[in-house]
């Protein structure tokens, strides 16, 4: 509701009050398009002259390359142009580069190793569709097979092959040294410890292809303004935009795309797939380029929804209260990062499920292994954990001799309650939608059940940040900053990260500290404590926010500053593009 | 490779062109004759994308060599409309929702036009048969169903 009020001022001279629209059908725009087949598609555009290319991908899950042999195939006839790594001027990227989250790990074209089967290693660029694919038969390229790893936990163990040389831990790093993202609230081994049951599940899905009937492809031709026309199927034209831009190292105004027509995308068309090197092609041919790929590439190469391992342990009440909710999750993102690093993100944020449980833990790792890279598909990151997690619930409320509808009920969050982020609860609504669903199937709910609301009950303690226990490194989710050996077994699945800067710490706990007493929630973030390296409010220098102490975790007024933190390392170089904007990165919005 | 003249009438005009022996006829109807109507989707014949009426039957037009269709009558979904009107069919589309990204749509509408002209008062079965050769991803199909149903009773539509 507050949100709805909102808008309603931002907006107020701008909208009309009436809602004449809700409730009716209103015709799509792009209707008529589609009905007399007029609609345009990134592959609907004749050009005289246009050339088609076509990729050598790699054969094997795993290999380093040893030779490349393309001569053949630049003498093959209507062969212009045979692209290899060397010819693409910025090899390297990841998506996110472009708001500076993560590393560059990814290949346009494979160089030294190939780390999925797929995964492009050259591409040849010839007058006719029929002509590149019998040049690209004649590239030789060798290989030496290398051990691939395909197991999401087998890859984080030690001595596991190393599928992605920029992470070689086989874990995307979170701000440059974490390997997890972690969420800790309250302390679940004392809840188990109390609880009348502990359920434990593991629960596994399979990646999911996007398979749109239109396969990812893009047309890229110079135009008569010194720019290159780029007919796309990006469901992110600008950011499919910023991606080339980058990796053909060409300023964003020289690149006119167009697009938004999209033959079905679920997410597998945000990747920028083709079109940096259909852009790259046009630049060296000075031809237009069509780059399609074919329904087989399109499995091999076009990212799936990434597989997710989830294992879910729960403590549980008789009378069917959750007490405690553990869980440890592995995102297989496969051979490079692309969107799995932000899944893993989105599926923290959303532990431990629209339910209020007043002892939450949770590691979420993004694994490589040597499997098509996976993206975005519709609710990454969440829906799998979804799945698990409402699984459980049916699970739980057997386990507790409960009808399933009730007991979400019972442990559904209210407006008021802390959730395990340390945010207050609003606008909750799943007790509304239990009861109205119940309804809707003639499923019988106890009068209990039907007077709850989701607007009471969300006070008192409830909606306190409980004690919140140091996980075995000492951290939740923040630099180890014990500086010996660590002493404790770490939790199966785990490993420690070696620090490679010193970190910032807000606080004087040692790893071995009692638990952080949190003070009580405060919706107004306070002001960091002072540190010399720098004024706090400078406009010169922000501190990177990876090592901004988060407002919940305040000293308690007891607590004595360390009398010489350490100066902020310098700020992580820019990569390219935008500055950090986004809470969902761990940064905090001013 | 020496090329093939081969002439055929496409939505009521005759057409010429050179072909390779191998082309298909979505590749000629598309880079040949500017007819963006049949799409690509798996060049295999399984998805439906490229359906196309080659004298009055669906056939999958990534699946037909070019060459076969000399002296035939090939209609596409761009020849559907009369003019500036639209046929119940199309109507039926919009007023049932039943395109979505709309990549399916040119070789669905074929797949209805083909049905509707054999059988004007089809059961919901039928419908379904006739369009399991056209994958569509976005819709569910249940509103396409529902169109070519309302085509099917709507004055008019044996025009389809």
């Amino acid at each position: 509701m507050a949100t709805m009020e909102m808008r309603k001022e931002i907006f107020a001279d701008e909208r009309d009050d009436n809602l004449n629209v809700i409730g009716k059908g209103v015709q799509r725009q792009d209707m008529p398009g589609h009905v007399t087949a007029r609609t345009r598609f990134f592959d609907d555009h004749a050009f005289d002259g246009m050339l088609h290319l076509k990729v050598v991908r790699s054969p094997h899950h795993h290999a380093r390359i040893r030779s490349i042999d393309v001569s053949a195939a630049e003498r093959a006839p209507g062969v212009k142009r045979v692209l290899r790594g060397a010819d693409v001027p910025v090899n390297k990227n990841t998506l996110l580069s472009l708001i500076n989250f993560g590393k560059d790990d990814e290949p346009t074209l494979a160089v030294s190793k190939v780390s999925y089967k797929g995964e492009p290693v050259v591409a040849v660029i010839a007058d006719s569709e029929a002509q590149a694919l019998a040049a690209r038969k004649l590239v030789r390229v060798e290989y030496e097979q290398l051990a691939p790893v395909f197991d999401v936990e087998e890859a984080l163990k030690p001595g596991a092959p190393v599928v992605n040389e920029t992470y070689p831990g086989n874990y995307f790093e979170y701000h440059q040294r974490f390997d997890h993202q972690k969420l800790r609230f309250g302390d679940v081994e004392r809840a188990f410890a109390q609880a009348d049951m502990v359920i434990e599940e593991r629960y596994q899905m399979s990646p999911i292809e996007h398979a749109p009937t239109e396969t990812n492809g893009s047309i890229a031709a110079p135009e008569h303004n010194d720019r290159y026309v780029v007919h796309s199927c990006a469901q992110g034209l600008f950011f499919s935009l910023g991606t080339t831009a980058k990796i053909v190292d060409l300023e964003s105004n020289r690149l006119h795309f167009i697009g938004g027509t999209v033959g079905g995308g679920f997410g597998g068309k945000v990747d920028s797939l083709t079109e940096p090197l259909a852009v790259l092609g046009a630049m060296l041919t000075g031809r237009p380029v069509r780059y399609v790929l074919d329904r087989e590439e399109e499995m091999l190469y076009g990212s799936p929804r990434g597989a997710e391992r989830i294992y879910v342990k729960d403590g549980l009440m008789r009378d069917g209260r959750i007490v405690a909710r553990s869980i440890r999750s592995y995102f297989d993102a496969g051979a490079y990062t692309r969107l799995s690093s932000y899944a893993a993100i989105k599926c923290t944020a959303h532990l431990p499920g629209p339910y209020w449980i007043p002892n939450v833990s949770s590691d979420v790792y993004v694994s490589y292994t040597n499997r098509c890279p996976s993206t975005a598909m519709r609710g990454f990151g969440v829906t799998a954990v979804d799945f698990a997690l409402e699984v459980q619930m049916d699970r739980l409320a057997e386990a507790a001799n409960m009808d399933p509808m009730e007991f979400r009920i019972l442990n559904a969050y209210r407006d008021g309650d802390m959730k395990a982020h340390r945010r207050v609860a609003k606008n909750t609504a799943l007790i509304e939608c239990v009861q109205v669903a119940a309804d809707r199937a003639n499923w019988p709910l106890s009068e209990q059940a039907r007077r709850a609301s989701s607007l009471g009950g969300g006070a008192g303690e409830r909606s306190q940040i409980p004690a919140t226990q140091l996980d075995a490194r000492g951290q939740i989710g923040r630099p180890d900053s014990r500086s010996g050996p660590p002493t404790q077994v770490l939790p199966p699945g785990t490993m420690r990260i070696p620090l490679s800067k010193q970190p910032i710490m807000d606080g004087a706990r040692d790893g071995r500290a009692t638990p952080t007493q949190v003070p009580r929630y405060e919706p107004q973030p306070v002001a960091p404590p002072p540190m010399p390296a720098y004024q706090p409010g400078s406009q010169a220098y922000q501190p990177p926010p990876a090592y901004a102490p988060p407002p919940a975790y305040q000293p308690a007024p007891s607590y004595q500053p360390p009398p010489a933190p350490p100066a902020p390392p310098p700020a992580a170089p820019s990569q390219h593009g935008a500055v950090r904007f986004s809470t969902v990165f761990g940064t905090r919005r001013r | 490779m020496a090329k093939l003249p081969v002439q055929f009438r496409l939505n009521g005009s005759d057409r010429a062109t050179f072909v390779d022996p191998s082309s298909n006829l979505l590749d000629t109807l598309r880079r040949g004759l500017g007819d963006f109507a049949p799409k690509y989707g798996c060049g295999q014949g399984t998805c439906g994308v490229c359906t196309v009426l080659v004298d009055g039957e669906p056939q999958l037009s990534c699946l037909t060599l070019a060459v076969t269709c000399e002296g035939k009558q090939i209609e596409t979904a761009s020849g559907m409309a009369d003019g500036p009107n639209l046929q119940p069919l199309q109507e039926a589309f919009m007023d049932h929702f039943a395109a979505q990204c709309g990549f399916c749509t040119p070789g669905m509408l074929t797949a209805a036009r083909a049905l509707l002209a054999r059988n004007p008062n089809p059961t919901r079965d039928e419908v379904v048969e006739a369009i399991s050769g056209n994958i569509c991803r976005c819709t569910g199909y249940e509103p396409i169903i529902a169109a070519i149903l309302t085509a099917a009773s709507a004055p008019g539509a044996r025009r389809a």
